[in-house]
């Protein structure tokens, strides 16, 4: 049985690549660009195997009739499994080819070499290219998951330097996203939404109504779902808009305001103990008593508000219903498991479904790109042979996507007189990170598409089961890394919540990792230990501890004393401990308005062999200044009535006056297997400028964002 | 609707809308510009800048009948203006995008201050770039991109 699950559901060959007559090498991946460079990544991998030029590469965009199915694109997993089933599956073809090579020559295929695609006998100096060797057929023979593959030494391309796919157009303005897309006799849509979740619609306004029909207006409604359409995109938009001020909703039980911090931890939840960062299926057993011989115990809960994805392009889809086969252009990331839910939404079978993915703005998550797609799916049914433009607006974006769980963990230990850990606990608590539409038990993939809530034929939300995979959800890093005896872990899936969660960046590690790494310098401090050596005394990784060095060096770590008004910090994870091994140093000052002004930033990484060396920097860089941003301004905030972070005034972000300079350290380890990193970054940022906050200012914060508020209640404290 | 003509990237375009549209349904749906994005429709994200009489300037709210008789460049027809297309190259070569949504409000924005001040300060990059916003964590590639044009930097 293969371990690459892609491999596994999609065993041929001819799933993977195709040969064109001009010389192309078509690559089919199921794993889709949000402007991660994953296509950069994966061509350079193919061309890397079949000895050719990267320009011959041509990634096909990947849609459910076509495209190999990889489920979603998430959890960093996009090298390691369509990176790996694309580099066995071109070394099958590279050996398929010599040999037809080989029989076409009579010769031994040892002899033969390739340049750009072209195999060549030099004993003969005959040559053919690929697509001649095949004549056009298809291979017709599976993916060999024992390929030999090219030998670190051996690569010219991988790890070398590679222009990212499709940069240029993005420059030029020439990048078509799904918001920008043109089909003939194209409808633009806007939905109308209600004040929250829980309203449903009381009546609309029969005059408006009719003064918008007159206008060519299209007005859908199924219950409380409701969207207008039109010919004109601003046409569309006002009449959303007086369409919407002329509706009633009956909002029923009012919001529910409490501090989500007290709901996190009183209200029912599921609690599971945790494992070598497996959940078990198991009562939690007592936290152990104090360790015999502590010489300090320490406890402290730290907490991360709700957060958005916040992508700054609202989401969008377009949708078009020929005579029953639905068309869907989305910039999801799951492809097919969006068609198998919209499919199962509307009693279709999903063959009559296609969902093609086009590119659009950055996500980092589930946001609103699938419920968009299915808003545009339904109106398309309801206005069917033309073309719907479905948009989000920035409103929508804002306050219909599915969040970022808020959670509350608690973390306690016992140091010895030494300063060695001997007893450690952990206790997160949160909603669920598992929102994403897929079909599952209880119809979970209709549950978890937003307008089912609210069409005639209503389905509630889902009531979320805990993750049992390996570092899944809310569980994601809390299993520290360090070398701590068997540390007690609990996962509460809390119940009850007010705010719709689902998957971002990161999903539980980055409180996890938040707490995690600011108790560690909690202890350390109170053992009066420098917190690199604290780290270092529980860290026998030679790879952790490599990079927890490249930090501190490049940041110019400073073991006792603070000269200045610089604060300093650093932090480290190894991503679900086992993927890249991150750790971030930063310096920074907090100014006379207890603003965080971010002076510099190390990031030190070890992704095994490096593919795209700059994509990887990249993802450490964005990783780094989007968790930055986590840390220092995001916070949801909602009352009675609903979401109050309605734009980026009342939800503001890292902007371009607080960048720090930032250092990227990669630590090359060729032999060693490529390792996601996409989220490498996030968790320990948080955590090392949580670090440097209470090195400059003797506050320690624990609770994010660390905005001037908190700063100025702190020091009140 | 009445006729709006429009100067844009060099051509002139007669246009019947509303005047009451906000210039970048127009450039985008009439003219099939869509460089400029909507990322905010309130100005406050940068994704929808465009060059008008060379400054930059955002187009999401304010109404297309404004910009009569204006000069207008979208990142589209920055290509033949040498500013703007060494800030485009400069961002390829620093890797300065992700996704790319924002990136041509930013190569506006870029265009506009290498245009008026050939030597900018870091600090005057920043200020200029400080009304776009960018989700990907680009910034430190684009300041370095736009900083590195300046004539004032460092070889």
């Amino acid at each position: 049985m293969n371990a690459n699950p892609s491999l596994r559901k999609s065993p041929n060959l001819d799933d993977w690549i195709a040969l064109e007559a001009d010389g192309r090498i078509r690559v089919l991946s199921g794993k889709v660009d949000i402007g991660q460079r994953i296509s950069t990544a994966v061509a350079l991998i193919a061309a890397e195997e079949l000895e050719v030029d990267p320009a011959r590469i041509a990634m096909q965009p990947p849609d459910t009739d076509t495209a190999p199915d990889e489920g979603m694109t998430t959890g960093s997993n996009s090298i390691q499994q369509s990176g790996d089933a694309i580099r066995r599956a071109a070394a099958t073809a590279r050996r398929h080819l010599l040999g037809l090579a080989a029989a076409r020559f009579g010769t031994d295929a040892r002899t033969l070499e390739i340049v750009d695609g072209l195999v060549r006998d030099p004993a003969t100096n005959r040559s053919a290219t690929y697509v001649e060797l095949t004549g056009g057929a298809p291979f017709a023979i599976p993916v060999d998951a024992n390929a030999t593959v090219k030998a670190p030494g051996d690569c010219r391309l991988i790890g070398g330097p590679a222009q990212p796919r499709g940069i240029a157009d993005m420059v030029s303005g020439h990048a078509k996203y799904v918001q920008d897309l043109v089909l003939p006799g194209m409808r633009h849509a806007r939905v109308v939404r209600p004040p929250h979740h829980l309203a449903r619609l009381g009546g609309l306004d029969s005059e408006t109504v009719a003064r918008l029909e007159a206008a060519a207006i299209r007005i859908v409604r199924d219950g409380s779902f409701i969207a207008v359409a039109g010919d004109d995109e601003y046409a569309v938009v006002r009449a959303a808009d007086r369409l919407a001020r002329s509706a009633t909703w009956k909002t029923g039980i009012e919001f529910e305001e409490r501090d989500v911090f007290d709901q996190l931890v009183d209200n029912p939840r599921i609690s599971l103990p945790v494992v070598d960062g497996m959940p078990l299926e198991a009562p939690v057993s007592r936290p152990p008593a104090p360790a015999e011989g502590a010489a300090l115990s320490r406890r402290a809960r730290y907490e991360r508000p709700y957060q958005m994805h916040a992508s700054i392009g609202p989401s969008a889809a377009m949708a078009r219903d020929d005579d029953g086969h639905l068309m869907v252009w989305s910039h999801s990331q799951g492809i097919f498991p969006l068609r198998d839910s919209i499919a199962e939404s509307l009693d279709l079978d999903p063959s009559r479904i296609t969902v093609i993915h086009h590119p659009g703005p950055g996500c980092y998550g589930h946001n609103g790109a699938d419920d968009a797609a299915y808003e545009a799916a339904l109106v398309a049914r309801a206005l069917p042979g033309r073309p719907v433009l479905l948009k989000w607006t920035r409103d929508d974006e804002h306050a219909w996507e599915p969040y970022a769980s808020a959670m509350a963990v608690d973390v306690a230990a016992d140091l010895d007189a030494s300063g060695r850990v001997i007893r450690w606990t952990a206790e997160s608590h949160s909603d669920t990170h598992r929102g994403r539409p897929r079909p599952d038990a209880g119809g979970a993939g209709p549950a978890r598409l937003l307008a089912n809530r609210f069409r005639a034929d209503a389905i509630p939300p889902l009531t979320p089961t805990p993750n049992m995979n390996h570092h899944g959800g809310l569980h994601r890093n809390l299993d520290p890394y360090y070398d701590f005896p068997a540390p007690h872990l609990v996962k509460h899936l809390v119940r009850g919540l007010p705010l719709r969660t689902s998957a971002m960046r990161c999903l539980g590690a980055v409180a996890n990792i938040f707490a995690l790494e600011c108790f560690m310098d909690e202890l350390a401090e109170a053992a009066d230990i420098d917190r690199l050596e604290f780290r270092f005394n529980h860290l026998k990784d030679d790879r952790a501890r490599a990079v927890l060095r490249a930090a501190a060096d490049a940041i110019g770590w400073r073991r006792a004393g603070r000269p200045d008004d610089l604060g300093q910090g650093l932090a480290f994870a190894r991503y679900k401990n086992d993927m890249t091994f991150a750790a971030v140093a930063v310096e920074l000052r907090v100014d006379d308005q207890a603003r965080v002004r971010l002076d510099r930033a190390a990031i030190a990484a070890d992704s095994g062999q490096v593919i795209d060396r700059d994509g990887l920097r990249a993802q450490l860089e964005g990783g780094f200044l989007q968790a930055a941003s986590w840390a220092l301004y995001e916070q949801v905030r909602y009352d009675r009535d609903g979401v109050t972070s309605r734009d980026w005034e009342t939800y503001p972000i890292l902007g371009f006056d607080n960048v720090p300079e930032i250092d990227v350290i990669i630590l090359d380890r060729p032999a060693a297997e490529s390792l996601g990193a996409g989220e490498a970054a996030g968790g320990p940022t948080v955590a090392a400028i949580g670090n440097a906050i209470a090195d400059a200012t003797g506050l320690r914060l624990r609770r994010m964002p660390f905005d001037p508020d908190a700063i100025m209640a702190a020091a009140r404290r | 609707m009445e006729e709006i003509v429009l100067h844009v990237n060099g051509g002139e375009h007669r246009i019947d809308a509303d005047p009451s549209t906000p210039l970048l349904f127009v450039l985008r749906n009439h003219l099939g510009l869509t460089g400029a994005k909507l990322g905010c429709g309130l100005e406050q994200c940068g994704a929808c800048a465009v060059l008008v009489d060379g400054r930059s300037t955002l187009t999401c709210s304010a109404p297309v009948g404004d910009f009569a008789g204006r000069e207008i460049v979208t990142a589209e027809g920055l290509a033949v203006d040498a500013v703007g297309a060494a800030v485009q190259n400069a961002f390829i070569d620093a890797g300065a995008a992700q996704c790319g949504y924002c990136t041509p409000g930013l190569v506006i924005a870029a265009t506009a201050l290498l245009t008026r001040n050939a030597s900018p300060s870091a600090a005057d990059v920043r200020d200029a770039l400080s009304p776009h916003l960018c989700r990907c964590g680009s910034h430190a590639r684009v300041l370095a991109a736009v900083a590195g044009l300046s004539t004032g930097a460092a070889e």
